[in-house]
């Protein structure tokens, strides 16, 4: 079948499209379909990440299976409702409950889409104020026991005042909180 | 430093805002227009749409090789279904976010406009898309879908794509920092009011799990001729795929890379510090600026004249063809770049190449022409806008 486009090349992308509830099937050649941006919708990158995941999240549902449709998709999201089966076809989650709702399930995927599981990076200032808090605690800890090495204690002693006002200062706010 | 007060008219940007407002309300035929292909237009009655951007010039560090860099945050707003679930009640709320921060912090969002992509032809949007301002995502719209942009175009910020927010900085050159810079101020200002979803374990939350924990991805766009030429291409992709980066060909089709432009960015987003990303990004694209360079001095000590030649005779080709299809353009354009880059080929400058990576592309030509183009017209148009912008 030719490209519905150029009508010069072969078509190699099927697309189905929903307008108003009316179906419409486009072919399209390689170079029409990226033209069109099709192809990259909704991925980042060229690579079948939907694929991808179903591999990865291990839920390629068995043909013929004899469990129901709802064991089959298994835990559902309690914010938006999305099942861990819909999560694995496409590869997005619906709402931030998903990771809470998805739990542990998701470790190897974290695992194997990235270096490791904790966030290091940024942290909103406003909400998150006593996670800082707790970084800079541990960051001075972490030269406090450089210090004590390096046998540099008037440093040692600066450090672990520091640590302690800190310290207070974060068991004050969490009492004023609860 | 002094906090610098700037008065801004105070209904320069409500007014925006209640404008686009009401098109949504009272316009049912906009999402049809659009979904037909884009109202039909007359040069007059299109969007003045910018089609030179600050990433174009041509300048900054390692221009000769680094085109642009960008850096991109993906924010979500906690407790409110990601934008493909949402209901238009839900995406709602989140455009209205973004108008209350752009309200209240004036002197940050001066000169920014809001775009609401259902006031726009497709192929407007599709402008933005090859300006590489929006995603394809974003262009195919959806109620309550927005770009914020500022004047420069450097800062924009997506509203309602696949995640809530999307703030992007793009630059000329290698600045990666600039742009880092740029992102995470805006970021700030943001979250000075907006709840973001973000989880002490995991970080930002974002619809994709490739995004989530610091929702950073970084990407440099390099022209990379001479390792293409020498065959050393193959092997620098696989080396970069190994340490963690994903690089791509920016246009063209399947492995092969049209006009020798790739794309690097980083793939890991959680366990990494935004720090540790763009270092890492930073240091392979010295090391890619360093191989070409390599490459293209081997070029020179070994055949100065068949480098030359072939730039004269792409800029011949691009100067006189009639009729030029997408890949052939950006082909011969990469020849004529490296020719100028390395001092062979005078009267061009480096800024009409960048445009014109844009100016050929689908959308641009039929922007340009005002009414939608067929594959043959566009051929035609290609030639005419190529020829303007190098002569
Ligand atoms: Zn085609
Ligand atoms: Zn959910």
């Amino acid at each position: 079948m030719l490209c519905g486009e150029c009508g010069k090349k072969n078509a190699s992308v099927h697309l189905t499209k929903i307008v108003n509830g009316g179906k419409t099937e486009i072919y399209l050649c390689d170079s029409c379909a990226r033209e069109k941006g099709e192809l990259e919708f909704p991925f980042e990158g060229k690579f079948p990440l939907h694929q991808f995941f179903s591999g990865l999240i291990g839920l390629v549902p068995a043909a013929g299976s004899d469990a129901p449709a709802s064991q089959r998709g298994g835990v559902q999201c309690s914010g938006c409702g999305l099942t861990y089966a819909q999560f694995g076809q496409i590869g997005r989650f619906g709402c931030d409950r998903c990771y809470d709702s998805f739990g542990e399930n998701l470790h190897s995927l974290f695992r194997r889409l990235h270096s490791n599981q904790k966030h290091v990076g940024k942290i909103p200032a406003r909400a998150c104020s006593h996670l800082m808090h707790k970084r800079e605690i541990e960051e001075l800890k972490r030269k406090l026991q450089e210090s004590v090495m390096k046998e540099e204690f008037e440093e040692a002693a600066r450090l672990r005042d520091r640590i302690r006002k800190l310290e207070e200062g974060v068991s004050s706010g969490g009492d004023s909180d609860g | 430093m002094a906090k610098e007060e700037r008065q801004v008219p105070e209904d320069s940007l409500e007014k925006d805002a209640a404008g686009a407002e009401s098109i949504k309300e009272d316009n049912p035929l906009a999402e049809e227009a659009v979904e037909d292909g884009g109202r039909e237009s007359g040069l007059e009655e299109q969007r003045r749409v910018n089609l030179a951007s600050r990433w174009m010039e041509g300048s900054g560090p390692e221009s000769d090789i680094v085109i642009s860099s960008r850096v991109r945050l993906a924010r979500n707003v906690g407790g409110i279904t990601f934008p493909s679930l949402a209901s238009d009640e839900q995406r709602k709320k989140v455009y209205t976010m973004m108008n209350e921060v752009v309200g209240s912090q004036q002197d940050k969002f001066s000169s920014f406009e809001l775009i609401d992509m259902e006031s726009l032809s497709s192929i407007e949007r599709q402008v933005y898309v090859e300006k590489h301002l929006i995603s394809p995502l974003l262009a195919r719209g959806g109620r309550f879908s927005a770009l914020l942009l500022r004047e420069d175009e450097v800062v924009s910020i997506m509203i309602n794509e696949e995640d809530h927010f999307r703030i992007q900085c793009l630059l000329p050159g290698l600045n990666l920092d600039k742009s880092w810079q740029e992102s995470t101020k805006f970021d700030d200002c943001l979250e000075k009011q907006v709840d973001y979803a973000f989880h002490e374990q995991l970080g930002y939350l974002a619809a994709c799990p490739t995004n989530v924990g610091t929702g950073l991805r970084a990407s440099v766009m390099v022209h990379l001729p001479a390792l293409v030429i020498t065959r050393q291409i193959n092997r620098i992709l696989s080396a970069v795929n190994q340490v963690g980066l994903a690089i791509r060909g920016l246009y063209g089709e399947g492995t092969e890379a049209a006009g020798n432009l790739f794309q690097v960015s980083n793939q890991v987003t959680l366990g990494q510090s935004e720090d540790e990303i763009l270092q890492n990004l930073y240091s392979i694209t010295g090391q890619l600026v360093k191989q070409e360079k390599n490459a293209r001095e081997l070029l020179l000590n070994e055949g100065r004249e068949k480098v030359a030649d072939r730039a004269g005779r792409a800029f011949g080709i691009l100067m006189n063809a009639r009729i030029i299809a997408s890949d052939e353009a950006m082909r011969l354009l990469s020849d004529v770049r490296l020719g100028v880059d390395m001092g062979l080929l005078k009267n061009v400058t480096a800024r009409s190449l960048n445009e014109l990576l844009v100016l050929t592309r689908p959308g641009c030509l039929q922007y340009l022409k005002g009414k939608p183009l067929s594959p043959y017209e566009r051929d035609l148009e290609r030639a005419v806008q190529i020829q303007k912008c190098l002569s």
